[in-house]
C-alpha cells in the first residue's frame, strides 16, 4: 500500500497529496499524522492538495477530520493549493468543509500559520 | 427511367423559360417579398438553381417517394442553400414555404398539357409529383428552422461569454459584476473563470457585486452561498456587495442565511474592506 510522506519543517508538517487517494491510503495518513504530530509537537499542518484532481465525499470528510485531529492536539491544519475544479466538485457535493481552514497555496499557508503562532505567543 | 420522371424531364426540356416564369409569377402573385432587397433577381436565381437541380434529380431517375434518395442530393443542397439565404434575410418561414409550394402550379399546367388525353395517368402522376413538392417545402422548413436555432444557440453562447467579466481591482483583489438573472449554469460559468483567475493571479479576496442581479431568490441566494463556499475552499475570502434595499428584505424574508458571508451595500465599501484587509491603507494628499 502506497503511504503519503509528512516532511517536518521545524513546527510544521508538510504533507503534499502527490497521487490519487485511495481509501486505505487516506485512513494511514490520517493515523501516520496524527502519530506524527504527537511525537513532534508540531503547531501546524500544511496539507497540499495541489497535484489532486479528483475528490470524492470520501476525501472531503478525511480533510475535516485530520483537522479535528490536529485541533485537539493543539495544531492547526491548513489544506492548501485546492484546483478550481476540485472546489466545485466539493460545493456540488454540499461539502463545505466547514471547520477547515484553507490558503491558496503552500506560501500563502505557512504565512498564515506563521502569523497565528506570532499572535499566540503575543 | 420512371415516368413521372420522364415527363419532369421532358417538360424542363422543352418548356423550361415557360415554367420559370409562371413559377416567377405565382409567387409574386402572393405578394412575396421574400427574395429579400434583392427582390425578383434572387427569386430568379435560386429558382433557377433549383429547377436544374430538379431536372439533375429527374434525369437521375430519383425515388419520388424517397426524398433522402441520392439522385435528389443536388435538390437538397439548392433547398438548403435557399433557406440558409433566406432566414439571414429575415423572411419568415411560411414565405420561404409558399415559394416552394408556387413550383407547383406551372408543374401541373406542363403536365396537364402533356398527358390531356389520359385523365388517370395525369392523376397517379399529379399525386406522385404533388408528394415530391411537398417534401421539398418540409426539407426546405427544417433546414430554415436549423438555421434559425443555430443562430440562437451562438447568441446564447456569446452572451454567456459577454457578462462574465473577472476584473483585477487592486492588488490581489478580484471583482465579479454580475449582471443579468443568475441561471445555474451562468454561476457555474462565471465561478469556474473567477476561481481560475484566483490561482493564476495568487488574489486572496473576491468580490462578488450584485447591483445587476435584479432579484433573489433562493435559488439565486444558493447560487451565491456555493460560489462562496468554493472560494473558501480554495483558500480565498470573498465579499458580497452591491445589495440593494429590496434585496436585503427578500432575503430576510426568505430566510436565507448568509452567516458566514461578508456582505456590503456597495462596491465601494467592498474596496474600501478588501484594501484594509490585504493590508493597504488610503490617505488623501491634498484637499479637493
Amino acid at each position: 500500500m502506497q503511504r503519503i510522506p509528512i516532511l517536518r519543517m521545524g513546527r510544521v508538517l508538510l504533507v503534499t497529496i502527490q497521487v490519487d487517494l485511495q481509501d486505505q491510503t487516506a485512513l494511514a495518513l490520517q493515523d501516520d499524522l496524527s502519530e506524527m504530530i504527537t511525537r513532534t509537537g508540531a503547531r501546524g499542518v500544511l496539507i497540499d492538495i495541489s497535484a489532486l484532481e479528483l475528490v470524492d465525499s470520501f476525501i472531503g470528510r478525511m480533510l475535516v477530520g485530520i483537522s479535528g485531529i490536529a485541533r485537539v492536539l493543539d495544531a492547526q491544519a491548513v489544506v492548501v493549493g485546492m484546483q478550481p475544479a476540485v472546489a466545485i466538485t466539493l460545493v456540488e457535493l454540499g461539502l463545505s468543509l466547514s471547520g477547515v481552514r484553507t490558503a491558496l497555496n503552500v506560501e500563502r499557508g505557512m504565512a498564515l500559520l506563521v502569523h497565528d503562532q506570532q499572535e499566540g505567543q503575543a | 427511367m420512371r415516368e413521372e420522371n420522364a415527363a419532369i424531364e421532358a417538360l424542363l426540356a422543352t418548356q423550361y423559360d415557360q415554367v420559370l416564369r409562371d413559377w416567377l409569377a405565382e409567387v409574386a402573385s402572393a405578394g412575396d417579398r421574400t427574395g429579400g432587397r434583392g427582390g425578383a433577381t434572387t427569386s430568379t436565381n435560386e429558382a433557377n438553381e433549383l429547377l436544374m437541380a430538379l431536372r439533375i434529380g429527374a434525369k437521375a431517375d430519383g425515388d419520388l417517394e424517397k426524398f433522402d434518395d441520392p439522385a435528389w442530393s443536388g435538390v437538397r443542397d439548392a433547398l438548403a442553400v435557399i433557406s440558409r439565404d433566406r432566414a439571414a434575410k429575415g423572411s419568415t418561414a411560411g414565405e420561404t414555404n409558399h415559394f416552394i409550394l408556387s413550383l407547383k402550379k406551372p408543374l401541373f399546367s406542363g403536365l396537364q398539357q402533356q398527358f390531356a388525353k389520359d385523365a388517370a395517368r395525369l392523376v397517379a402522376m399529379l399525386w406522385r409529383i404533388s408528394t415530391l413538392v411537398d417534401k421539398m417545402a418540409q426539407h426546405t422548413i427544417t433546414t430554415f428552422q436549423r438555421s434559425r436555432e443555430d443562430v440562437i444557440m451562438r447568441q446564447q453562447q456569446e452572451l454567456l461569454e459577454l457578462s462574465t467579466p473577472v476584473v483585477k481591482l487592486w492588488d490581489s483583489v478580484l471583482a465579479v459584476p454580475m449582471i443579468g438573472t443568475l441561471s445555474s449554469t451562468r454561476t457555474q460559468l462565471v465561478l469556474e473563470s473567477l476561481l481560475q483567475r484566483i490561482v493564476d493571479t495568487g488574489s486572496q479576496l473576491a468580490i462578488i457585486d450584485i447591483t445587476g442581479v435584479p432579484t433573489v431568490d433562493t435559488l439565486v441566494a444558493q447560487h451565491l452561498l456555493k460560489s462562496v463556499t468554493a472560494i473558501r475552499l480554495m483558500g480565498a475570502d470573498s465579499i458580497i456587495s452591491g445589495v440593494r434595499p429590496q434585496i436585503a428584505q427578500t432575503i430576510v424574508h426568505l430566510g436565507i442565511d448568509l452567516q458566514g458571508v461578508t456582505t456590503k451595500a456597495s462596491l465601494a465599501d467592498a474596496l474600501a474592506l478588501a484594501m484594509k484587509l490585504v493590508g493597504y491603507s488610503v490617505t488623501r494628499t491634498a484637499k479637493a
